[in-house]
């Protein structure tokens, strides 16, 4: 492993764990990612410039790594102008360049990365589209839909089920027939990995863009990570599962911690500069928490901003005691 | 008139002021105001809306050996906790969670509902109904009428929480009734409250067609009332005259009628004028007589809801009162809604039809 990428690995980590523990419950719309950061880690390592992205809900992690900075995450999660939707979206709808996008609807994005994966393949691009959805998601009709459609047309398109275990309470066990999530895509090859340690996803991720490069078609990855919170800010994550197992994940399998010791242990970095990297990154991320409170919010006539690339007409229909709302392009178009 | 304008623009600059310099986003928008007529007598006990339907599902269960409730996460309760308590009383085989998958879950009450039980399903939120559209509309909506009425699936209600609570943005904010009530075969109810609630949702589940039950989820807490133990039923298909008067009929359902109900008051205390007041409750099939008896004594008329205005439903209520009632009317007939834009993340208190947009439409309406 050479230095410079398990620093980069290091500062992502940490900056995920740290951009974590900045949600807190002080910012509005929730952090939901806390410890499932190796998926987003170890794979954005792995992937070229040219490679996509498409995930559900728990998007801020990845957000940053695809080159927002933690001002334009928390922002959206506060609905300021500084966010990078301009606070239009809010947790669930970060965007970044190939970066398709957190989705708020369980399942909806798979497709839309299975037609990514094509633009990919049409273009001749060389890209790959990794559309990640969750255990619970695993279980939607659509996701089978474009299984038989990345296929049947063998597009370069890399299915990863991120699998923490519940979909919002329910096990896993206790919600699909099948709990081996790589082996459910039938006749789209699947790889199990262990979603806890981000050297794993890294060179998963990199086996599966030269698979996916090499003309064979889509491949789906499951990913095993954990949850540690509850699945939003009104679920305390306790009533559906023991304290103990959470603590013994924490113990054993911690993606950062385990990941921390094996650099040390390697000597590829010492306590001291770990800590000198958490200092950093935490005294970043308290700058950016207080900026994107107080951040201002766009103004309100942005309400009828981007509905429409051409509106027809000159407004927006609505009732209102003043003047109707004029539709305005705010967004740059290409 | 002029004066009336100048007046309200001063209020809702003052209302944007107030939200902008707020830290804190506006959590509510309305007051609510308690039903205080009691449907039965006998015992009641305090609810709110989610022990109130918690209640009427208990009920169900205990009577109805047939019934069983199931959708995501329902077996803790679901997330707005409506189904508190109910597995632990009744089983795993009658209160049980699904799979994420709505097309199936719809699809799988049908069925259910068609071989002879009592379906009760939930859709976690309004706005992920839509993957189960096709079942709701193609399937069961018209499994009566397709076999000649060999078969129906009128043991299935549909429950699922449905528009703004403050911070829903986009997806956990929508209002999907008009949807559904272009679909001959379905009935579409929407509670305002506690009481309103158990009555409406105990005549949906015993209803012997396919019934859409959106509750409005900010009323799950907010709203408490007296509500009777005992079983008892609200009518389908009438409507509530809550407040009367004759300078103006106001329409809403569901969060909307306590919007309205204050700015009936407002227009008692600063214009001196008094109002019909209606809750729709049944938004298909909706109570033509009620609201058209009120706008015939009224002559004016205003409609409001939170979805889009375009196809909003009160559209298809100001197309039948201008048809029934068009020799009474007094003014154009006025609607106060959403925008034809997403629900907003960041301006929910913009988008929403708040009392003070209300009145301002009451205040014009009634000086045409």
């Amino acid at each position: 492993m050479a230095t410079p990428s398990s620093t980069r690995s290091t500062v992502g980590t940490g900056s995920l764990f740290a951009l974590g523990s900045a949600s807190g419950g002080a910012i509005a719309g929730g952090m939901c990612s806390a410890r499932q950061e190796a998926v987003a880690v170890g794979m954005q390592t792995a992937m070229r410039n040219i490679d996509s992205v498409i995930t559900a809900y728990r998007c801020h992690g990845w957000t940053y790594l695809m080159g927002v900075n933690m001002l334009g995450v928390l922002a959206e999660l506060t609905g300021r102008g500084s966010g990078c939707s301009r606070g239009k979206g809010g947790s669930m709808h970060l965007y970044a360049r190939n970066f398709y996008g957190g989705n708020g609807i369980v399942g909806a994005q798979v497709p839309l990365g299975v037609g990514v994966a094509f633009a990919h393949k049409y273009r001749g691009d060389g890209g790959v589209c990794f559309a990640l959805y969750g255990d619970g998601a695993a279980n939607q009709g659509q996701l089978f839909e474009v299984y038989n459609m990345a296929k049947l047309w063998d597009l370069p398109c890399v299915f990863v089920c991120e699998n923490n275990g519940y979909g919002m309470g329910t096990s896993v066990d206790r919600s699909s027939a099948s709990t081996d999530y790589y082996s459910r895509g039938d006749y789209v090859p699947g790889l199990w990995v262990d979603g806890m340690d981000a050297l794993a996803t890294r060179e998963a991720t990199r086996f599966a863009i030269d698979y996916c490069t090499s003309g064979k078609g889509p491949l789906l990855m499951e990913m095993e990570t954990y949850r540690y919170s509850g699945h939003s800010m009104s679920d305390p994550g306790t009533s559906y599962r023991t304290r103990e197992e959470v603590q013994e994940v924490r113990q054993t399998r911690d993606p950062i911690t385990s990941f921390k010791e094996k650099i040390i242990n390697q000597e590829l970095v010492t306590p001291d500069q770990l800590k000198e990297i958490d200092a950093r990154i935490r005294k970043e991320v308290d700058e950016a928490t207080k900026l994107s409170k107080t951040d201002p919010e766009i103004g309100v006539e942005e309400l009828s901003a981007d509905i429409y690339c051409n509106n027809l007409e000159d407004s927006i229909r609505g009732t209102h005691p003043g003047a109707p709302l004029k539709h305005i392009q705010v967004a740059v178009r290409n | 008139m002029s004066s009336a304008i100048r007046k309200n623009c001063f209020l809702i600059s003052k209302l944007f002021k107030n939200v902008n310099n707020c830290s804190k986003r506006l959590s509510s928008h309305f007051i609510y105001f308690p039903d205080n007529e009691k449907p039965v007598d006998g015992e009641t006990s305090k609810m709110n809306m989610m022990q109130a339907i918690n209640n009427a599902m208990d009920i169900t269960l205990k009577n109805d050996p047939t019934a069983v409730v199931f959708g995501e996460d329902v077996a803790f309760g679901g997330v707005f906790r409506c189904a508190l308590g109910l597995q632990e009383k009744y089983g795993k085989d009658r209160v049980f969670n699904t799979p994420l998958c709505e097309q199936g879950i719809a699809g799988f009450g049908i069925g259910l509902a068609t071989a002879g039980a009592t379906a009760i399903a939930e859709i976690q939120f309004a706005d992920y109904i839509f993957p189960a559209f096709d079942q709701l509309v193609n399937e069961a909506a018209k499994a009566r009428y397709r076999s000649g009425g060999q078969f129906d699936c009128g043991a299935l209600t549909v429950r699922t929480p449905c528009s703004a609570v403050g911070h829903g943005g986009l997806y956990h904010s929508q209002s999907p009734e008009a949807f559904f009530a272009h679909v001959p075969g379905l009935k579409v109810v929407v509670p305002r409250g506690p009481i309103a609630a158990k009555g409406l949702l105990l005549s949906c589940i015993r209803e012997r067609d396919p019934c859409i039950f959106l509750e409005p989820k900010i009323l799950y807490r907010s709203a408490a009332e007296e509500v009777p133990l005992e079983d008892y039923t609200l009518p389908l298909g009438e409507a509530q005259l809550l407040k009367e008067g004759d300078a103006a009929t106001l329409i809403g359902w569901g969060t909307q009628v306590h919007v309205l109900l204050e700015v009936a008051q407002m227009a008692e205390e600063e214009l001196g004028i008094k109002c019909d007041v209606i809750d729709l409750q049944s938004i298909l099939p909706w109570d033509e007589d009620t609201v058209c008896n009120s706008v015939k004594k009224t002559g004016r008329c205003l409609i409001s809801h939170e979805a889009p205005l375009t196809s909003g439903f009160g559209a298809e209520l100001a197309a039948t009162i201008q048809e029934e009632c068009f020799l009474h009317l007094e003014a154009p007939i006025a609607r106060v809604t959403g925008w034809d834009a997403p629900f907003p993340h960041v301006f929910e208190p913009f988008y929403l039809p708040d009392k003070w947009r209300c009145y301002h439409t009451l205040a014009e309406l009634v000086k045409y």
